[in-house]
């Protein structure tokens, strides 16, 4: 097979169709997008293949879990904080457990590029009590999902397959190994799926007993590697996923490296770490997020007669991705000889709305209303638009996660907050705004939902979006929002006292009001234009 | 031998293509590929960056090390100033001269190219009154990608190759274009060259 060059996220895709895979799913969302693009393409020139965007992550995961009960083979992808929101079936999958192999791909994102958090995902893994594995590298991505679909199906239990940005977003060489068939369709059994306290007691224990098995894959396992330096006794490093790659960097330039375990599968492999802190007096823990490897060590009173270092000890940070010179530090080695550069004040350039953007013309108008309200208040949610928070706009005071805009605003009015206001993109609308307008809606509160109807999920690329157009009017109005008081605006400079006007009207209504700006992603339009 | 490169420049600009063709022509060559890149929020009009590495040995990190980089190559010249400090003391900058102004604290552009000069062996390139004398003002990365061409450890055939698989699906007339871009960038890197 030819070898290609992939993003860390497309290595993963390409290994689950040679895994036989029948369906993915996924909800778009920075850095793991490009795994369900990838796998779109694939199913597009494949009959068997389905691989689909989702409505939201919990969806996904559960529609990867009827692929897994029809004893097919399954991938369900997001982005860390995605995992909140799949989190009611990802930690019940791991008692149902899996018939077809499902691989649970979640890309973290350390120092936060596209993220509210740096959660570190391998907490859930152990969480769920699930397999982990932890990629350093494009091939080892390829490998590992391939071996993840097998041993779902070994141990009975959904298995995770841990990115970070920096892996997902780096296109490195993969050698790929022949494909495998699909599996047969073949129904799990409802003593094994219906988690009612009778099964589910059970079904638990026996997740609890497969736990020293998942011990000694991990111990048994390639991905896992020790290095003994026979004549060093003093320092030993531990390093997992790609904070291998900054710690092999470096070791270069040392003579005669210290003693190296490096870590690519959880639950943790005990007798190797053992043999490493056996045999050094200092451990130096080299992790990508939290320190979830270093607490472990330490416990709650640490290691008798052994120092340990990492990111708990203020060796390394508790904040932000590693790189090869915050490990350098780490390691005593002194910085490399660098270019002299002159002093120069620089000007930050931070992300912004595109020229021309629907949604600062909605961002003006609004805060040409809202200048008459100073005790108005903006709740926003996730996309683009949460870049209105920046100047010149400075039009929007919160940003949290996926649909709270609206909640927010609900309990902000109940609160005292007037007018309050909720701002969210369609298709952030209906991936978690539906439900808490259904509330409001009900209790008839005093606020205004601005939906940014651009027509697709713009920040992630131009997926398609599930609220948008005309059937996103109709579930407005299937939710309980008086039809006088769903509005339609066009966000456009020469709308501007139109638009204000609308706000201003919807502002003296006392009671829910929903206001739809609908104008097409200039991106995703100029996109269109483009393939004609 | 192993090549440690910068891209530099402003989100739309081009980034990932002009890695694109190198990554593609070195995979050709047999070399060994890393290259981090920037995707999702940061790509809207932000500073983006892309780490490329080549090497015949295996590569480690996905991020080049600081001081360790043989090259930045920028197609925006506030942008070029920002990646400094990962040149290797005798490394090379070539970079664009022409300023994509979309923040109002734009600094003084003579300035920002007194700083470029100073920073030992350079190369500025009038990157889009050549994008324009290629035909788009959209082809100032192949411009860049032409400027650097003499310098990469990659063959130009190679390059030009993938420079016609990339653009191919827009069209004859755009892949004229970028490689009429590349070529006036390379030729522009020979005579800066030659009078200095």
């Amino acid at each position: 097979m030819i070898t290609e060059i992939l993003l860390g996220d497309e290595a993963v895709a390409l290994a689950a169709v040679h895994a036989g895979l029948t369906a993915a799913y996924s909800y778009p969302g920075t850095p793991a997008t490009e795994i369900m693009e990838y796998l779109i393409k694939a199913a597009s020139k494949s009959k068997g293949l389905k691989a689909s965007w989702s409505v939201n992550e919990k969806v996904a995961y559960e529609e990867a879990l009827g692929v897994s009960f029809a004893g097919k083979r399954a991938l369900v992808s997001m982005k860390h904080v995605g995992l909140n929101v799949a989190a009611d079936p990802f930690m019940n999958s791991a008692l149902t457990g899996t018939n077809g192999g499902l691989a649970v791909v979640i890309a973290d994102d350390p120092s936060m590029h596209s993220s509210q958090n740096e959660q570190d995902s391998r907490y859930y893994a152990q969480f769920a009590l699930i397999f982990c594995f932890e990629p350093s590298n494009h091939q080892e991505a390829y490998d590992m999902t391939r071996r993840a679909f097998d041993l779902s199906e070994e141990m009975g239990i959904p298995v995770m397959i841990r990115l970070v940005t920096r892996l997902s977003h780096s296109r490195s060489s993969v050698v790929p190994r022949p494909a495998r068939e699909e599996n047969p369709l073949h129904h799990g059994a409802w003593t094994d799926w219906t988690l009612l306290p009778v099964n589910a007691r059970r079904r638990f224990k026996m997740l609890l007993e497969k736990q020293a098995e998942l011990v000694k894959l991990s111990e048994g396992s390639d991905f896992n590697s020790l290095a003994v330096n026979e004549d060093d006794r003093s320092v030993g490093v531990i390093a997992s996923g790609i904070a291998y790659n900054y710690v092999r960097e470096n070791l270069r330039d040392i003579r005669r490296g210290p003693s190296l375990l490096k870590i690519g599968t959880y639950p943790l492999p005990q007798k190797l770490v053992e043999n490493l802190v056996r045999h050094v007096e200092t451990v130096l823990v080299v992790e990508e997020g939290y320190p979830f490897i270093e607490k472990t060590l330490r416990g709650t009173f640490g290691l008798p007669g052994k120092t340990i270092k990492g990111k708990l000890s203020g060796h390394l940070p508790l904040q932000g991705e590693l790189s090869p010179e915050i490990v350098r530090a780490a390691l005593g080695l002194k910085p490399l000889d660098r270019h002299k550069v002159a002093e120069f004040e620089l000007a930050a350039r931070p992300p912004q709305l595109c020229q021309g953007c629907p949604h600062a013309d909605t961002f003006h108008a609004l805060n040409k209303v809202l200048q008459d309200y100073p005790g108005a208040n903006v709740f926003s949610d996730i996309g683009c638009y949460t870049l209105g928070a920046f100047p010149p706009y400075s039009a929007v005071q919160t940003c949290v996660c996926m649909g709270a805009s609206v909640g927010m605003a609900k309990g902000g009015a109940e609160a005292g907050i007037f007018p309050s206001v909720a701002v969210i993109g369609d298709s952030t609308f209906g991936h978690s705004g539906l439900t808490p307008l259904l509330e409001a809606a009900a209790a008839n509160t005093n606020m205004i939902v601005i939906i940014l109807d651009n027509s697709t999920v713009a920040m992630t690329g131009g997926q398609p979006s599930y609220a948008s157009g005309g059937s996103l009017l109709k579930m407005i109005e299937g939710l309980g929002v008086p039809k006088e008081h769903i509005r339609v605006i066009k966000p456009l400079p020469k709308n501007l006292e139109n638009n204000a006007r609308v706000i201003r009207e919807e502002i003296d209504h006392n009671g829910i009001s929903v206001i739809v700006a609908v104008r097409e992603c200039l991106v995703e339009a100029r996109k269109k234009r483009r393939s004609g | 031998m192993k090549q440690d490169i910068i891209l530099a420049g402003v989100g739309g600009q081009g980034i990932l293509s002009i890695a694109f063709v190198i990554d593609s022509a070195a995979l050709k060559e047999g070399l060994m590929v890393k290259e981090a890149e920037v995707h999702g929020m940061s790509q809207r009009g932000g500073a983006v960056q892309s780490h490329l590495r080549l090497s015949q040995e295996q590569i480690f990190s996905d991020l080049i090390p600081k001081g360790e980089a043989d090259l930045i190559l920028s197609v925006e010249p506030l942008e070029t100033l920002r990646y400094l400090d990962y040149l290797r003391p005798e490394g090379t900058v070539i970079s664009s001269r022409s300023p994509f102004v979309n923040i109002p604290d734009y600094p003084d552009l003579e300035k920002i190219l007194t700083a470029i000069s100073r920073a030992g062996r350079h190369l500025l390139v009038d990157s889009e009154e050549l994008a324009k004398k290629a035909g788009s003002s959209r082809t100032q990365n192949m411009v860049m990608l032409g400027a650097a061409s003499r310098l990469l450890m990659v063959k130009k055939e190679n390059l030009v190759e993938f420079i016609e698989t990339l653009f191919k699906p827009r069209g004859e007339n755009i892949v004229t274009a970028n490689l009429r871009a590349f070529e006036l960038g390379r030729e522009e890197a020979g005579l800066l060259a030659e009078k200095r």
